[in-house]
């Protein structure tokens, strides 16, 4: 790792970032737009007296779920981007090192992933008025943590695509399995045994269980701790799997 | 025209000419590729670039199947041959990105894309690959901090190219030339001993092209070894040597003066396509 070629490569993708208006606007307006809308979808759904609509839970949940899903796709295309323009190589004959490039990825995208955490957080505490027992900090805390897994499995994911049509399949294939095992549908609990171990092994399992203590609990105690230890070691295997498998020459 | 020189190329009394020529081993010999791996080239120990026996495969197949070549610091060689006869695999073998199955390629005494020679060896790559989201010198600055050149030369190379006065301008909204000059530059800012160049004029008008082999001459003139890529054969004459390539194989070490004198042809395109006349028929 050289300090000076991974802050030129963060400084490089972040001057790219800010160059595209409009995938900036997307990427920090789409989360918070997705939640707004499926508020609109529960707001008019009958609850007895007394008893809390189904919204605040969702919404909650959605706030570790968007942000590494949505990061995931923005990194596999920019890594993309970068392999099929030419640049990738490029750059594999000059002095920079692979970690330093996933590692300048992984900060401006997770410069970015904070922001959009922000905005998403703000929208939904502020204008969507879902309440936590914990600190709202907490929340952000987790939602970018969330979408710091989702940026590295991206960058992962993008070693192993050679085309853009390979990286959308990528997709279905991360952001399925979790949306069906994180505990959004059905409790982690009440899943056969098989499958409850299939969640125990997938990041957005952890940012969930996170969540939903913040939501129920005003003392984060050990087991909201063992949650974010778990997605901050999602984060780090995956940057470094994905440093591990870019290979510098090709067949 | 063609077929006639092709086959008078070809026939059995005009042979022993050539073979006498690379008996000599200087630089203008029609070299099938068929004698010693260093005969026919030039630079012995100080060759910029030494790669005897080179094999690569891709799915089974040869695409380079035995090359020897040397390259001399501060000469222009140009790699010339159709499509597909392995130039790019060539030249991503000498910079290092490529798997390779056989023989030695040694760049400036080490193994190519180690880590000694990173920051001097230049590759410029066929599509001018370039950050195009971000202006010239957004570009070049970034090149230059992978290289740890200085920004002095930032603003040197971007003077050398002939575009100071797009500096601040996003290379999307440049024309092919300037993209292509801004790609030249990346590669330049870091004053590589090696410059590969991987078809840089392609697709460019004349105008743009002659300005492009007047950088490139001005740069060998500095001391870089640079090798040029193309399959316009017509580029052949800005050239201090030649290399012809085809279906993986070298046809011919030459220089441009020789390649026309040995040929008999009148145009570097008939002179090729001699060679290759002369290369099936013997």
């Amino acid at each position: 790792m050289n300090p000076q070629t991974y802050a030129a490569s963060t400084v490089r993708i972040v001057q790219q970032l800010l160059a595209d208006h409009r995938t900036l606007a997307l990427i920090l307006a789409v989360p918070a737009l997705l939640l707004t809308l499926l508020y609109y979808v529960f707001r008019d759904v009958p609850v007895p007296p007394g008893v809390e609509g189904p919204f605040p839970r969702i919404a909650v949940t959605m706030l570790g779920i968007l942000p590494m899903l949505l990061m995931f796709a923005v990194t596999s295309v920019a890594m993309l981007r970068e392999r099929t323009t030419g640049t990738l190589e490029r750059l594999w004959t000059t002095p920079l090192h692979r970690v330093d490039l996933i590692a300048g990825y992984a900060t401006a995208f997770a410069g970015t992933a904070v922001l959009q955490s922000l905005v998403l957080c703000a929208v939904t505490y502020w204008f969507l008025g879902v309440t936590t027992a914990g600190a709202a900090g907490w929340v952000i805390l987790v939602a970018a943590l969330s979408s710091t897994v989702g940026i590295a499995c991206g960058l992962l994911a993008s070693a192993f695509a050679r085309t853009e049509f390979q990286a959308v399949q990528f997709m279905p294939l991360f952001i399925g399995p979790q949306i069906f095992l994180c505990g959004l549908l059905v409790d982690t609990d009440l899943m056969p045994r098989a499958l409850q171990w299939v969640a125990d092994v997938l990041p957005l399992t952890y940012a969930v269980d996170a969540l939903s203590h913040v939501r129920e609990n005003a003392a984060m105690g050990s087991d909201f701790t063992w949650d974010v230890v778990a997605l901050a070691a999602f984060a780090a295997g995956a940057l470094a799997l994905a440093a591990l498998t870019m290979p510098r020459s090709t067949r | 025209m063609m077929t006639s020189s092709a086959d008078d190329f070809a026939t059995p009394q005009r042979r022993p000419r050539h073979r006498a020529d690379v008996d000599t081993d200087v630089d203008t010999g029609i070299d099938t590729g068929a004698g010693t791996p260093a005969s026919g080239t030039t630079g012995g120990a100080d060759a910029v670039v030494a790669i005897e026996g080179l094999v690569v495969r891709k799915a089974g197949r040869e695409i380079l199947r035995g090359v020897d070549l040397r390259l001399p610091a501060g000469s222009i060689t140009g790699l010339f041959g159709p499509s597909g006869c392995g130039k790019t695999t060539l030249m991503r073998s000498i910079v290092g990105v490529q798997k390779t199955h056989g023989g030695r390629v040694v760049v400036l005494g080490a193994r190519p894309g180690s880590r000694e020679l990173r920051s001097d060896v230049g590759y410029v790559t066929q599509a001018a690959a370039v950050y195009k989201d971000l202006t010239l010198l957004q570009n070049v600055r970034y090149f230059a901090r992978l290289y740890g050149a200085s920004d002095d030369q930032v603003q040197e190379t971007i003077r050398t190219v002939g575009l100071t006065g797009q500096a601040r301008q996003k290379v999307s909204s440049m024309s092919g030339g300037q993209a292509s000059r801004a790609s030249l530059a990346c590669a330049l800012v870091a004053r590589p001993k090696l410059l590969i160049l991987d078809e840089p004029t392609v697709g460019l008008d004349p105008v743009t092209r002659e300005e492009l082999w007047g950088h490139f001459r001005a740069i060998a003139g500095g001391g870089t070894a640079i090798m040029v890529s193309s399959h316009v054969m017509d580029e052949a004459g800005h050239c201090d040597r030649l290399v012809l390539m085809r279906d993986g194989t070298i046809l011919s070490r030459t220089t441009p003066a020789a390649l026309l004198e040995t040929t008999g042809s009148a145009t570097y395109d008939q002179a090729f396509l001699a060679v290759i006349a002369h290369g099936e028929a013997a």
